[in-house]
């Protein structure tokens, strides 16, 4: 298994998308015909047009870079943004000290290819230093806010790029593209401004800040197919592998140097992947067969599409036995 | 369990993930109770943008015989309850056909603000009516709103028919009243659906109670409506937004103008002029993400390279010699005020119009616009939070603007405050006089 992987684009869809897609040389004209750019190519131009504004009215901007999938296709957009000229900003990673080490890996390499400055603000160097407090349960989810606000203090940072999608919760909802903190780095939901078109407002005072939020329209789908066509690198975590696992209450956790077998706990081998990958010791895995994006893309797909059916015990949701319940009002 | 990806539903549900789609970005308006949540519910639900565990939270908090889908929707409800601003809420869901955007601004008293907020980016606008009730004051004034801010499309959906028994004397009573007001505002499509949010009649499938209605189910006619033409693909219009230089050995001459194209298609070889220079000069080369391209449009994130060794920065607007938007220091515009301090005579305010930001001082309120009678107060003087009326800027510095009705990316623009640096009103630029 190789550290990264990279997405294969099946032939009957590079078919299609190569009409408009395709890198083509400024002589050859290539047809659109009726000149509408497809889902991807429209959240990819309003996150690059995000990144640039930021880059173009705010002073200091830095890209949270957390070697998670929605980070890595955030800062493949910062790339094209400004290609062929370097991202014009640092990356920065609020490190826990509980990383995943192919994460890490993947990390120094991007930063690397990219030549782009790394910012690390390390919570382990914050708990020796007495500035922040280990949790009892083990998560430092809560103590790397503190950990991230002194860097941006200490670096004078005003604007902080982040990987979060509306679609993730109900709460992200309504967050606004451009959001706004108080120069002690806090949010006041009644204090947000209205954001009209796409002509944001990155105007701030001394010591305010703004979290930008370019993929805010991505779903998750869209974030797996964008990597899948853009044949963007990610961790090998994302990908089915066979691993060492133990079931805490029903969860599967790969054995790795932060989870080790308690007494009584079986050690089994399971084909899974990682949905997210968060702390490496608190982030289950998910028993999958998806050894490749496209797979990947199809087991999200498969699961919203039959869920509810396997649920709720009729076999197969034809669409036909879909329509007649509908008509007969459903539910 | 692992999922199965051999099956024939894997294969379906992959192909479906991986078709090409566009995007449709819809604005949701209606009066609290109407049934607006229940409708986004329904169209989240049947288009399985809901994930099970979700929906069997809401199975279990419903009560009653009908899963309740407004409850799907309910981090703003939770909101209004407990007083806190509310304001647009974003919802995402896609068939095989389209992806949708879609903007839920809840009804209340700043109302306005948000629809206005909802609706600025929208190609379509769904008002919701109850067929009980018709067309209220309150749909005039969402209808008014989507016409202002030129949403391209409007359905209004006619809900509750069931508790109307499915008349269809009552769907064509209100049909004609929109039909109406929407020919008075101009509105160019509009489509009327009797609908059954809470059944599902006419949503997703069309129902078989309304077989007087010819027309398509609302999902249905969101995933066909045509948009191709909406856009201005005649008057080229590209705001330079960043400058690119690599100065790197390799690009050592490289020197392109990254910006998001406005309207109008750019090809290289173009003959092109750059505002407020006035030089021309011609396109070498469009460097979209994935290199080199043939042309540019909008809504494209690209980077232009001019033949010419010309001095254009950031706020700079590049378009065609023979086609060039009329440089502007007094702007007559329609105004949405969005915040409490009152918008008057003589106040000082920052106008971002494109990538260019200048000062301007409002010169004279015209006229406050009644949203719901659509009555033009002249002697108002002032605009309020929520209002919308015309008024007359003038500019330090010229802006390059184009009427709204033509282009919605040059005639539009932000109002800051320069104290507080609030965005504090919306301007949709209208012919003077
Ligand atoms: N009979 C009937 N009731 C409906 C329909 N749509 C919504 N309702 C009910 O109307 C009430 C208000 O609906 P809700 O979606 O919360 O309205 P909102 O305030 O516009 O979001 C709820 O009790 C719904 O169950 C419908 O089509 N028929």
């Amino acid at each position: 298994m190789p550290d990264t992987v990279r997405g294969i684009l099946p032939e009957p869809v590079r078919l299609v998308l190569v009409q408009v897609l395709s890198p083509t040389s400024g002589a050859e004209r290539v047809p659109t015909p009726d000149y509408r750019l497809s889902q991807l190519e429209t959240l990819e131009a309003e996150s690059i047009h995000v990144i640039r504004e930021v880059a173009a009215e705010l002073e200091r901007p830095v890209l949270l870079f957390s070697g998670g999938k929605d980070s890595i296709v955030m800062l493949e957009l910062a790339r094209k943004a400004f290609a062929p000229a370097r991202i014009p900003f640092p990356v920065m990673h609020v490190d826990t000290g509980l990383n995943f080490p192919d994460v890490l890996e993947f990390r120094d390499k991007r930063v690397a290819e990219l030549g782009v400055q790394l910012i690390v603000a390390s919570v382990p160097d914050a708990i020796a230093a007495g500035t922040v407090k280990e949790e009892p349960n083990g998560s430092r989810n809560r103590i790397q806010t503190p950990v991230l606000l002194d860097a941006v203090e200490e670096h004078g940072f005003t604007a902080l790029f982040g990987g979060a999608r509306r679609d993730e919760d109900k709460a992200r909802a309504k967050e606004r593209v451009f959001s706004f903190r108080d120069e002690f780095g806090q949010w006041d939901p009644k204090n947000q401004r209205p954001e009209l078109w796409d002509l944001y407002n990155g105007r701030i005072h001394l010591g305010e800040s703004i979290r930008v939020f370019p993929l805010s329209n991505w779903t998750e789908l869209d974030i797996w197919q964008y990597v899948l066509r853009e044949e963007i690198e990610i961790p090998a975590l994302y990908l089915a592998q066979e691993r060492e696992v133990v079931e805490r209450q029903g969860m599967l956790y790969a054995v790795n140097e932060f989870i080790r077998p308690k007494d009584g706990e079986q050690v089994r081998r399971e084909t899974v992947r990682y949905r997210t990958v968060g702390d490496a010791n608190l982030t289950a895995a998910v028993l999958s067969e998806a050894t490749t994006v496209e797979e990947v893309i199809a087991e999200i797909a498969v699961t919203r599409m039959t869920e509810r059916g396997a649920t709720r015990g009729d076999d197969k949701v034809s669409d036909a036995a879909m329509e007649d319940r509908k008509k007969e009002g459903y539910f | 369990m692992a999922v199965p990806l051999h099956s024939p539903e894997a294969e379906h549900a992959h192909d479906l993930a991986l078709a090409r789609k566009d995007i449709l970005r819809i604005a949701t308006a209606g009066s609290v109770d109407d049934g607006k949540s229940t409708l986004i519910g329904r169209l989240l639900y049947d288009s399985k943008a809901i994930y099970e565990d979700q929906y069997e939270a809401v199975e279990r908090a419903s009560k009653g015989d009908y899963v309740d889908l407004a409850l799907l929707t309910d981090g703003l409800r939770a909101e209004r309850e407990q007083g806190i601003t509310i304001d647009v809420a974003y919802r995402y869901f896609s068939t095989p056909r389209r992806t949708f955007i879609l903007a839920d601004t809840p009804g209340h008293v700043q109302y306005t603000r948000n629809m206005v907020t909802g609706a600025s980016t929208a190609d379509l606008a769904i008002v919701l009516v109850d067929a009980r009730k018709g067309m209220l004051e309150q749909s005039r004034r969402h209808t008014f709103l989507a016409s202002l801010l030129r949403v391209p499309h409007l359905v209004v959906a006619v809900n509750k028919m069931d508790l109307v028994d499915w008349s269809e004397d009552v769907y064509e009573g209100i049909r004609d009243e929109f039909t109406a007001f929407a020919t008075k505002l101009n509105i160019p499509d509009l489509t009327v659906v009797p609908v059954s949010a809470l059944h599902g009649d006419n949503v997703v499938t069309r129902s078989d109670r309304s077989p007087w209605y010819q027309g398509s189910s609302l999902l249905h006619h969101l995933e066909h409506v045509h948009v191709a033409s909406d856009r201005n693909l005649v008057d080229v219009r590209f705001p330079v937004q960043y400058v690119v230089r690599p100065q790197s050995d390799a690009f050592h001459d490289y020197r392109g103008y990254a910006g998001t194209v406005a309207s109008g298609v750019l090809r290289p070889g173009d003959e092109v002029q750059v505002l407020p220079s006035g030089l021309t000069t011609t396109i070498a080369a469009i460097d979209g993400p994935r290199g080199p391209v043939a042309e540019a449009f909008a809504p494209m994130a690209v980077t232009v390279r001019l033949t010419d060794d010309l001095d254009v920065s950031r706020g700079d607007l590049i378009c065609r010699p023979a086609n060039a938007p009329h440089p502007a220091q007094d702007l007559d515009a329609m105004v949405s005020w969005m915040t409490e301090e009152p918008l008057r005579p003589r106040q000082r305010l920052t106008v971002k119009h494109t990538t260019r930001t200048v000062r301007a001082m409002v010169k004279d309120v015209q006229y406050r616009l009644d949203v719901n009678s659509l009555h033009r107060d002249l002697t108002a003087g002032e605009l309020g939070l929520n209002d919308i009326g015309r008024v007359r800027l003038r500019t330090t510095q010229p802006l390059f603007v184009d009427d709204y009705a033509r282009n919605r990316v040059t005639g539009r623009f932000i109002l800051i405050d320069e104290a507080t640096n609030a965005t504090v009103g919306a301007g949709m630029l209208t012919p003077a006089g």
